[in-house]
């Protein structure tokens, strides 16, 4: 290679090296903002701020779901397999929200150590495939529900 | 090996003529790729067993911001070719292909947004994945508004090509933002180690429009270098000769 691209080559490379360091190094201190949210292990470390608005998020613990028949108002947990913390919730919860789900919730700590949301966000995981695969992989033991949930 | 191809492609008349057959057929194979796989995957392919139908936007979703993504890897590849080499078609190349990419970004944005309501129950969020599409959005912005400003040619060049090499750091942080930290949008569903994590009558359509819409961005973005060509170059005998002979 001609010796002055050689040097604009290597100058190149250093600018993008030295500016790419240093946002990696930017981004690791903000790891803690840049999360969405806090796992229930954090929570219960009490890594996690109260009083203030943060975002909590896990799998919704089954069996866990309890609804308050006279309002909208609805208590689950959720974990991450270690700890769990759990949510109350007041209004309309996404469609893809069920048991053994991942939610990530936004609200407040208080001092029970209950997570008092004011939004609650369904995650769903990468996996993709028809109902009738679903309905094959289901364990035969477990009666299965009566119809399909479909989302017209 | 030798490096006569490369050389060959840095010259505008070359590639001009070049560009000029291809364009066309691989348009037509785009946009024939793109029809086959959004309406086997809108409406043939099965629906999902969660999501229901809401799911066949993916269709629409993954291929903008592949394309979103590839397009400003090409954009800093042609910068660093500027910069080492200073080929006078690359920044011709950085000014076609930057609006695609703009365009592709919004759209993988937009989409995302309207998978995302009825799915997450939210438009928008700040995760790390959403955050930083939206960045590679504003730098393909920043992009085209240095090139735009500048008035002097060799600078606006010059900008646009160290703008495009710099902000390649946002790739593998778009790439890999889903490990990384903890975000509301899901893992990589397609990964070189695993198999995918969809059955093949999934992602077969999938993949067709995906490949389909490469090429019809590839047949677009010949069409615009061309035209940049022929406004950059403009006082050449050879444009002179094709813009009175062809009656362009």
């Amino acid at each position: 290679m001609h010796p002055q691209r050689q040097k604009r080559l290597l100058a190149v490379i250093a600018i993008v090296l030295v500016l790419g360091a240093a946002l990696a190094l930017v981004m690791y201190a903000l790891k803690q903002n840049i999360n969405l949210f806090f796992s229930p292990s954090q929570i219960a470390m009490g890594e996690a701020p109260s009083k203030t608005n943060i975002r909590a998020g896990g799998l919704v613990v089954e069996g866990s779901v309890q609804r308050d028949p006279n309002s909208l108002a609805v208590s689950f947990q959720v974990t991450d397999f270690q700890h769990s913390v759990t949510i109350e919730y007041q209004g309309i919860l996404p469609d893809l929200f069920r048991e053994g789900q991942g939610v990530v919730a936004l609200g407040q700590l208080n001092e029970q150590g209950t997570f008092d949301a004011s939004q609650v966000l369904a995650k769903h995981d990468e996996k993709y495939m028809p109902p009738e695969v679903s309905e094959a992989l289901k364990p035969v033991e477990k009666p299965a529900p009566v119809a399909t949930p479909t989302y017209y | 090996m030798s490096w006569l191809w490369f050389h060959k492609l840095g010259s505008p008349k070359w590639f001009f003529f070049w560009s000029k057959s291809w364009a066309l057929p691989v348009f037509c194979i785009g946009c024939f790729g793109l029809v086959v796989g959004l309406v086997w995957g809108l409406a043939f392919a099965p629906e999902d067993y969660q999501q229901g139908n809401s799911f066949r936007i993916i269709y629409i979703h993954v291929p903008v911001a592949m394309l979103a993504q590839s397009c400003y890897l090409a954009m800093g590849v042609a910068g660093l070719i500027f910069l080492v080499w200073q080929m006078k078609i690359a920044p011709m190349f950085i000014k076609a292909i930057a609006p695609i990419g703009a365009v592709m970004a919004l759209m993988a944005m937009v989409s995302g947004a309207i998978w995302g309501k009825p799915t997450w129950g939210t438009w928008w969020v700040w995760d790390a994945r959403l955050t930083s599409v939206l960045v590679l959005f504003l730098l393909f912005m920043g992009v085209i508004a240095l090139q735009n400003a500048l008035e002097d040619i060799t600078l606006a060049n010059k900008a646009a090509a160290i703008m495009s090499v710099v902000g390649l750091i946002n790739l593998p942080i778009i790439k890999y933002s889903v490990v990384l930290w903890n975000t509301l949008h899901q893992g990589p569903t397609f990964t070189i180690t695993k198999k995918p994590e969809m059955p093949a009558e999934m992602w077969l359509p999938l993949l067709i429009a995906v490949v389909g819409l490469y090429c019809l961005v590839a047949g677009l973005l010949l069409w615009r270098i061309q035209s940049e060509i022929i406004l950059r170059e403009h006082r050449s005998n050879w444009v002179k000769q094709e813009v009175m002979g062809n009656g362009l």
